[in-house]
C-alpha cells in the first residue's frame, strides 16, 4: 500500500497552499508537518533533504520534491490534470504561471510593512481585474466549455480557482465585471473534492495573519 | 518546411537569454525582433500577442508562447531535453527551478540602484556557493556523469551552463571550490551546437550595459 504524501511546511498557506490544493482536488490524502522551531527546520536541511536548503518539501513516491512549480507539475502529470499532449501542458503551463505570479504578489503582500500593504493590495488588485482575469473571461467565452483547457478538469482550472478566492478575500467585488469567470467559480467549487477542501476542517489554510509573519521571519531569519 | 522560431525581447539577455541559449543548443535556428520603443510594445498589447500583456514572447509551431518557463518547457520537451520519463523530468524541473532563482539575481542586477550593486554581487556570489553550487558538485560527483540527469544533455545543463559563465563575468573564480563543475563547464561549452553559441557572432548577447538599461526602461516604464 502506497504511503501518504508528506508535506513540510508552516501551518500556513505560503507556498505550499497550491500543492494543498492540487492533492485535495485530486482527491488524494496527505499529511502534513508544521515547523514550529528553527530547530525543526535546522534539522531537516542537515538530514539533506532540502535540494537547496528550501521548503516547501513534499515526500511523495520515494522522492524528497522542493520548488513549488516542479512539485505542482509532478502531481499534475501523476493525477492526470495536465492536459493530453504537450500543446494542452502548454497552455496548462502558461495559464497557471501566469496565476502564479498573481499569487505570489498576494503572499509576499504579508511580509511588507503596513503601509506597503495597502499599495500592494491596490496594485493587486488592479492586476487582477485588468492583466489576469480578462484573459481567462475570453478563454472560457472563446471556447464556451466548462474548464480552461481540453474540455477536462486541469491543473489550470484548480489554480485559478484559488486565485479567484484569493483575491475575493482582498476585494469581494472584483468578479462583477466577469459573468463567466463567477459561474467558473461555482461550478469548480462544486466538484466534490474540491467541495470538500472548501469546508471547514478540510486541510486548507486560513489567511496568513500577524503570528505567521512573525514565526516565518523567526526560523527562516529574515 | 517550418518557420523559424521568432523571439520579440529587448536587445538584451533579460528573461529571454535562457530561451536563446535552449534554441541554440538544440541547434535550433531562430530571428528575433527587438523591442526598442514603448509604441512597439504597446503594439503588440494592442494587437492580442501577448497572453498577459508581457514579454518575453516566443512565436513558434503556430503558436505565441508566453511566461518563460513556459517557452523552456515546451521547446526542451520538443527537442528531448526534458528527461525520459516523468521521474527524470521531475529533476529536472526541481533543477532548472533552482538555478532560474540564483540566475533571477543575475537577471535583476542592472537594475538596482548603484550602491545596491557591489553588495548583490556578494550575495550572489555567496548564494552561488553556499546554496547551489555544492549541490551540483555533489550531483556530479556521485553518479560521475558528464550530465546532472539521465545521462544526456538536458534543460538542466544549459540553464546552469548559461548561469555559471553569467557569474564567472562578475566573479571570476566562483567554480575554484568545485572541481567537478569546472570540468563539468568545459565539457558542456564543448558540446558542438552550445561551443558555436559561445562564439563572437552568434546570437548570445552581451552583459547588459547603460544602453540595455535604459532601453528597458523606455519600453517597459508607464
Amino acid at each position: 500500500m502506497a504511503t501518504k504524501p508528506k508535506l513540510y511546511y508552516f501551518r500556513d498557506r505560503g507556498r505550499m497552499e497550491s500543492i494543498r490544493w492540487l492533492l485535495a482536488a485530486a482527491g488524494v490524502e496527505f499529511e502534513e508537518e508544521f515547523f514550529e522551531t528553527r530547530e525543526q527546520y535546522e534539522k531537516l536541511q542537515k538530514d539533506g533533504r532540502l535540494l537547496f536548503g528550501q521548503v516547501p518539501l513534499v515526500e511523495i513516491d520515494g522522492m524528497a520534491l522542493t520548488q513549488t512549480r516542479a512539485i505542482l507539475s509532478y502531481l499534475a502529470a501523476k493525477y492526470d490534470l495536465y492536459g493530453k499532449d504537450p500543446k494542452e501542458r502548454l497552455r496548462i503551463d502558461m495559464y497557471t504561471d501566469g496565476t502564479l505570479d498573481l499569487m505570489t504578489m498576494i503572499m509576499v503582500r504579508a511580509f511588507k510593512p503596513p503601509a506597503e500593504k495597502e499599495e500592494t493590495l491596490t496594485s493587486v488588485v488592479k492586476s487582477a481585474k485588468t492583466r489576469y482575469f480578462p484573459v481567462f473571461e475570453k478563454i472560457l467565452k472563446d471556447h464556451g466549455e466548462d474548464f480552461l483547457v481540453g474540455n477536462k478538469l486541469s491543473w489550470a482550472d484548480i489554480q485559478l480557482l484559488e486565485a479567484i478566492l484569493m483575491v475575493e478575500e482582498l476585494d469581494a467585488s472584483v468578479l462583477s465585471d466577469f459573468p463567466l469567470l463567477k459561474a467558473f467559480k461555482t461550478r469548480i467549487s462544486n466538484i466534490p473534492t474540491i467541495k470538500k477542501f472548501l469546508q471547514p476542517g478540510s486541510q486548507r489554510k486560513p489567511p496568513p495573519d500577524s503570528q505567521y509573519v512573525a514565526l516565518v521571519r523567526k526560523i527562516l531569519q529574515f | 518546411m517550418a518557420a523559424r522560431p521568432k523571439l520579440h525581447y529587448p536587445n538584451g539577455r533579460g528573461r529571454m537569454e535562457s530561451v536563446r541559449w535552449l534554441l541554440a543548443a538544440a541547434g535550433v535556428e531562430f530571428d528575433e525582433e527587438f523591442l526598442e520603443t514603448k509604441e512597439q510594445l504597446q503594439k503588440l498589447q494592442d494587437g492580442n500577442h501577448l497572453l498577459f500583456q508581457q514579454v518575453p514572447m516566443v512565436e513558434i509551431d503556430g503558436m505565441k508562447l508566453v511566461q518563460t518557463r513556459s517557452i523552456l518547457h515546451y521547446i526542451a520537451e520538443k527537442h528531448n531535453l526534458f528527461g525520459r520519463d516523468l521521474k527524470e523530468r521531475t529533476l529536472i524541473d526541481m533543477y532548472v527551478e533552482g538555478t532560474l532563482d540564483l540566475l533571477e539575481l543575475i537577471i535583476m542586477h542592472p537594475f538596482l540602484k548603484p550602491d545596491d550593486q557591489q553588495r548583490e554581487v556578494v550575495n550572489m556570489a555567496q548564494k552561488a556557493i553556499i546554496r547551489y553550487f555544492p549541490v551540483f558538485e555533489k550531483i556530479l560527483r556521485g553518479h560521475g556523469q558528464s550530465f546532472l540527469v539521465g545521462n544526456q544533455l538536458s534543460l538542466a545543463d544549459i540553464i546552469l551552463l548559461q548561469t555559471i559563465l553569467a557569474l564567472e563575468e562578475k566573479i571570476p573564480n566562483i567554480l575554484s571550490a568545485f572541481p567537478f563543475l569546472q570540468e563539468y563547464t568545459v565539457k558542456i561549452s564543448n558540446i558542438p551546437t552550445i561551443k558555436r553559441f559561445l562564439e563572437p557572432g552568434s546570437k548570445k548577447k552581451p552583459p547588459p550595459d547603460e544602453i540595455y538599461v535604459r532601453t528597458v526602461y523606455n519600453v517597459f516604464m508607464p
